[in-house]
């Protein structure tokens, strides 16, 4: 958690720096549900991301260099600067991409869970996504076809309560997302997204289940939104969507906080421990910035690279 | 070489590619009872796991494919080209941007087979032919199949393939025969169909038929038209349409797509701007009308590429 936390506020800092271009969506506040998740996952499942999915490839173990490499455009970058911020992915540690648009990757996820069930394969299928995409014809879709057929795929909705500044209370139909479980007959899980150990048990279980070939799970992750949806939006942004006193409510229940107090009161880590874990992150998040600034741009002769598998000539 | 029906070619291809790999699997709507014609006893052969009914859920299903082949399989999609507006979030957002996005790093084997259902009192909603908007956005190979012996060999060729390929089967050729050469179709590689030397006429799809039918009128007359089918559009063979023209020094092309920004425009664009000074007179397109496909018969015969329509283009350009 630490480290994706040392590592979305080096981009904020960097990002008002002006060392990168385009947006960045930081995920600080919502660690605990992608750690959490990757936690009870092996080497061989996948997980597919969205938009505000920095978090995501980092705690499946992903490069924190590369991911910084990449936010700078720099060929060094998971995906040699073509992708950016939205698109994180390291596909060595088991991703299927991170897309720009809401809801987009959940039938990509989907669909690993039905080569999974197919191919008579062991591994899951985990996709995160938000109480806006949950809104999104592609989600329900996807969650239909996951459960017809029982495939082993878990929705984990990281429900930070606003689509940019629309609350999820004023678009979505039900009273928590979880609910939605119910209209394709799996369970839908409320969790306490602040708690990663109790994100932990709750995709243990689902996994569980979808090993057996019992089907997906949908688990809701309640969480916040600490920071504005992308960087600089709030020097556009007019009016007030949610409250100090709201978010400051929130930052009280700082989900690295929450568990670092856990972990010092059943005596696992020790106060300065905690602390030395804090300063590890923020080396590291150093050298990834060091690595990405010293990194190269791609060159002219890169812009056509990667497109084809089989490459067939320019028209 | 026997002789086969269209559609007949297209199941023999996907059984064949499915004994050969047992990683390709096929899914959409009613295709176990083979509702369009082309995946009658698949589901006897191969069973639930590798012919899969879909519930109606387009974009789901579409993407689905997609993650499918991320992670190993080769998926074939059938559907009907106007049910693909409903997915193009997960055609062009997934499906053809995602290797260039990741850095190369997704390789995404997915076959899409869309029916072109036109021509056949369908109306609007059921009569697309929109190959040229793919065209537009790289990222996925398409194949337009104008015979019986295309038909099998392209689709063998898309699901070897390690990129998207859409194949947009022209449904008025499925009941049609010809000789099947039974092997993989290279992509990118243009068929003669009849070699001439006063003009050259490329043809799409089921064109590429009354494209030949109008060589065969005008040959009565002494006018001497060299057909070809380019078999793919993305990856264009342009080299032969080019040699062609510069024979013949003159082109037509005929597309059931809509005429404002279809194939038959990249192609006159790429022989205008490549193979201008071979041409001796202007360059014609003969596509369909920018208009909507009217149900009525009496209509919607006045939208589409007619033999008529070539014969009166090419001895235009041969004034």
């Amino acid at each position: 958690m630490w480290t994706i936390r040392t590592f979305e506020e080096k981009v904020m800092e960097v990002h008002e720096a002006g060392e990168f271009v385009g947006a960045a969506h930081p995920y600080i506040g919502e660690e605990a549900v992608a750690v959490g998740v990757c936690l009870a996952l092996k080497d061989t499942d996948y997980i597919a991301g969205n938009h505000r999915s920095h978090g995501h490839p980092l705690a499946k173990g992903g490069s924190i260099k590369k991911a910084m490499a990449e936010i700078y455009g720099k060929i060094d970058g998971y995906c040699h600067g073509k992708g950016g911020s939205m698109h994180l992915a390291d596909f060595s540690v088991g991703i299927l991409g991170e897309s720009g648009i809401v809801a987009s990757s959940v039938p990509v996820a989907t669909g690993a869970g039905l080569a999974s069930k197919i191919g008579n394969k062991d591994f899951v299928s985990v996709v995160f996504f938000g109480d806006g995409a949950s809104n999104q014809g592609a989600c329900h879709e996807s969650m239909n076809l996951a459960s017809i057929w029982k495939l082993p795929v878990i929705f984990v909705c990281e429900n930070n309560q606003f689509a940019i500044t629309t609350s999820y209370q004023n678009s979505v139909a039900v009273d928590n997302v979880s609910d939605r479980a119910q209209a394709y007959n799996m369970p839908g899980i409320l969790v306490d997204g602040q708690n990663a150990e109790a994100m932990y048990e709750a995709t243990t279980e689902a996994v569980k289940r979808a090993r057996n070939g019992e089907g997906p799970t949908l688990i809701e992750g309640l969480t916040y939104r600490f920071e504005e949806h992308s960087l600089g939006l709030g020097r556009v942004r007019r009016g007030e969507y949610r409250t100090e006193e709201e978010i400051n409510k929130w930052r009280e229940r700082d989900p690295i906080l929450i568990h670092a107090k856990k972990l010092i009161d059943r005596g696992v880590l020790s106060q300065e421990e905690c602390k030395e874990i804090e300063k590890i992150s923020y080396a590291e998040t150093e050298e990834a910035v060091e690595f990405a600034r010293n990194s190269s741009f791609p060159e002219p002769k890169d812009l056509f690279e990667d497109m084809w598998a089989n490459p067939i000539p320019k028209p | 070489m026997a002789e086969k029906i269209f559609a007949d070619a297209i199941n023999e291809a996907i059984a064949e590619e499915m004994r050969r790999d047992q990683n390709v699997f096929i899914m959409g709507e009613d295709i176990r009872l083979s509702v369009y014609g082309a995946t009658a006893n698949l589901y006897d052969e191969f069973g639930d796991n590798r012919v899969l009914d879909t519930p109606l859920s387009e974009n789901g299903f579409f993407g689905a494919a997609i993650g499918a082949s991320l992670v190993g399989m080769r998926p074939i999609v059938e559907t009907v080209t106007s049910f693909m507006w409903v997915a193009m979030d997960q055609l062009i957002s997934q499906a053809a941007k995602m290797r260039y996005m990741f850095g190369g790093q997704a390789t995404l084997p997915v076959v899409y087979r869309a029916s072109m259902m036109y021509g056949s009192g369908s109306a609007a909603h059921h009569s697309d032919r929109q190959y040229p908007m793919f065209m537009n956005m790289p990222g996925i190979k398409i194949a337009v199949p104008a015979n019986p012996s295309d038909a099998k060999g392209l689709l063998k060729t898309a699901v070897r393939d390690d990129d998207p390929v859409i194949i947009f089967e022209d449904a008025n050729l499925y009941g049609t025969r010809g000789e099947v050469i039974e092997e993989p179709l290279p992509f990118g590689k243009a068929q003669i169909v009849k070699e001439g030397s006063d003009c050259t006429i490329v043809g799409i799809a089921a064109s590429v038929n009354l494209s030949l039918a109008a060589a065969n009128e005008l040959e009565k007359e002494g006018i001497s038209a060299e057909v070809i089918n380019p078999r793919t559009l993305v990856p264009l063979d342009k080299e032969t349409i080019l040699n062609s023209v510069e024979k013949t020094g003159r082109l037509i092309v005929v597309d059931p797509a809509h005429k404002v920004c279809s194939a038959a425009s990249e192609i006159s664009s790429i022989v205008a701007e490549e193979g201008f000074w071979f041409l001796q007179s202007p360059i014609m397109k003969v596509a369909s009308e920018q208009v909507h496909i009217p149900y009525t018969p009496s209509l919607e015969k006045l939208v589409y590429p007619t033999i008529e329509k070539i014969i009166s283009a090419v001895k235009k350009s041969m004034e």
